[in-house]
């Protein structure tokens, strides 16, 4: 649509000060992949069902596609590409969905990560019903759910054994 | 499965806010109901007004008397607050039911009050405790009880030009307790049927009064008064020991819900028997002995 009103929209993704032009209406998740070019977040129902486009702000896990990216400016975003501690190492989280095999097509992963690694910060050493519980807005339609609780498990105990949860 | 185009205003203080009202608009808050509208194409308002960044209505005020939710007061806020919990048990024990963890971080109490959703808890939850919604507009400010505020399916009191702007859950009287029972399809869909249940009792501890509130029977939340019902024939018997079935068959002879793709009438009403009864027994557990 020609004339609609563009904003400059400012936030902090990934501990980088990121910027672009977009209307209003931009959902955050498409914000996040097509003017910031983070691909990493995936958009599957964009109606906040299937949870593969949950990303952090301030910390706590949003749908990016129930949000829009105006709201979201200046605020602090993170994304599947930000989790890693930025060694080249991957986060326990990470190493352990790779470990126990709670990836298969990976379309959902980076929502299930972004989860994941709230609710552990929140709650180091989850139940199995409080994962269930934890990771219920989030669907894998391969339905790999077996591992994936097996992953958060096993994501406990490496943050754990690392001590200090980085 | 993008947004239409709309004016966008974000106020910075109430007062803005309510200016930009005046013009016309729709509110977003937590937009996790929204949003999804917004999306689908299915809502296209000319304005949006963005109140998150209005500070201070995200106040969460606990007191004796009660729980104030301000307007951005996100359901996880309310959930974790222990002192909301010891105050109105009942808040958390419905919010675990709406949507998943990861909406509740976004979603606001007041914007669910506001959504007026038939099949929402929080309706009910504020109906069963005879709460209230505050609204202000750019010419005054009222308080519309939750008996008037709920208006039909998706439609509240609430005039054009009105934000609403908090929500009070009054605190549970003494030796009172709460229970909330629903069966979804699916965990964390919308629920085929709900009930919110209180029971007080007496100085014997025996029940004195029994209330029940059901979402998914009606356009707006259907309140009954079980008490009849629930101490008639059982003289003496302790809160645990209580028969519900004739509370639960008084209410299922008073709701007359709808059919529909979810589920028809009769299985909507034989589940208002059965969800009654739980929580009705588990309101009477958590009835503490003692004052409060």
């Amino acid at each position: 649509m020609s004339g609609e009103p563009v904003f400059e929209i400012t936030m902090t993704v990934n501990g980088v000060r990121r910027g672009a032009r977009a209307p209003a209406r931009r959902l955050l998740s498409d914000f996040l992949r097509h003017d910031l070019g983070l691909t990493g977040t995936h958009v599957g129902c964009e109606h906040g069902v299937c949870g593969c486009c949950t990303v952090l702000m301030d910390g706590d896990p949003v749908r990016s596609c129930l949000t829009l990216a105006i709201t979201a400016a200046g605020h602090e975003i993170t994304t599947v590409e930000g989790l890693a501690p930025g060694d080249g190492e991957p986060s326990p989280v990470q190493r352990a969905f790779q470990e126990c095999h709670g990836l298969q097509c990976g379309f959902c992963t980076p929502g299930f990560l972004c989860t994941v690694t709230a609710l552990l910060r929140d709650n180091p050493r989850p139940t199995d019903e409080e994962v269930l519980e934890g990771i219920s807005g989030n669907l894998c339609r391969c339905t790999g759910y077996q591992n994936i609780v097996a992953s958060v498990h096993r994501a406990a105990e490496l943050i754990a054994e690392s001590g200090d949860g980085s | 499965m993008k947004p239409p185009p709309f004016d966008y205003r974000a106020p910075r203080t109430l007062e803005e806010a309510l200016e930009d009202l005046a013009e016309g608009g729709k509110v977003l808050a937590g937009g996790q109901s929204l949003i999804p509208l917004l999306n689908m194409r299915l809502a296209a308002p000319e304005r949006l007004i963005d109140i998150n960044g209005v500070a201070s209505l995200d106040a969460l005020e606990v007191t004796a008397a009660g729980v104030r939710a301000g307007a951005l007061a996100r359901h996880a806020a309310v959930e974790r607050s222990a002192e909301a919990a010891a105050v109105q048990p009942l808040l958390r024990q419905a919010l675990r039911h709406v949507a998943h963890p990861v909406i509740r971080n976004r979603g606001t109490v007041v914007g669910s009050l506001a959504h007026a959703d038939p099949a929402a808890e929080l309706p009910a939850v504020l109906a069963l405790l005879d709460g209230h919604v505050e609204a202000a507009s750019a010419s005054g400010r009222r308080t519309v009880a939750a008996a008037d505020f709920f208006t039909g399916p998706l439609e509240s009191a609430l005039r054009p030009e009105e934000l609403a702007t908090a929500a009070f859950f009054p605190a549970l009287p003494p030796r009172t307790g709460t229970a909330f029972a629903e069966l979804a399809r699916r965990h964390g869909d919308y629920a085929l049927v709900g009930a919110a249940a209180l029971v007080t009792l007496d100085d014997d501890l025996r029940v004195r009064a029994a209330r029940a509130a059901y979402l998914g029977v009606a356009d707006t939340p259907v309140v009954l008064d079980l008490t009849g019902p629930a101490v008639q024939g059982q003289e003496g018997r302790p809160p645990g020991a209580v028969d519900w079935s004739a509370a639960a068959a008084h209410a299922v002879a008073r709701v007359n819900p709808g059919g529909d793709i979810h589920a028809g009438a009769d299985y909507r009403r034989h589940l208002v028997g059965v969800l009654t009864g739980r929580a009705l027994a588990e309101a009477a557990r958590n009835a503490p002995p003692g004052g409060t």
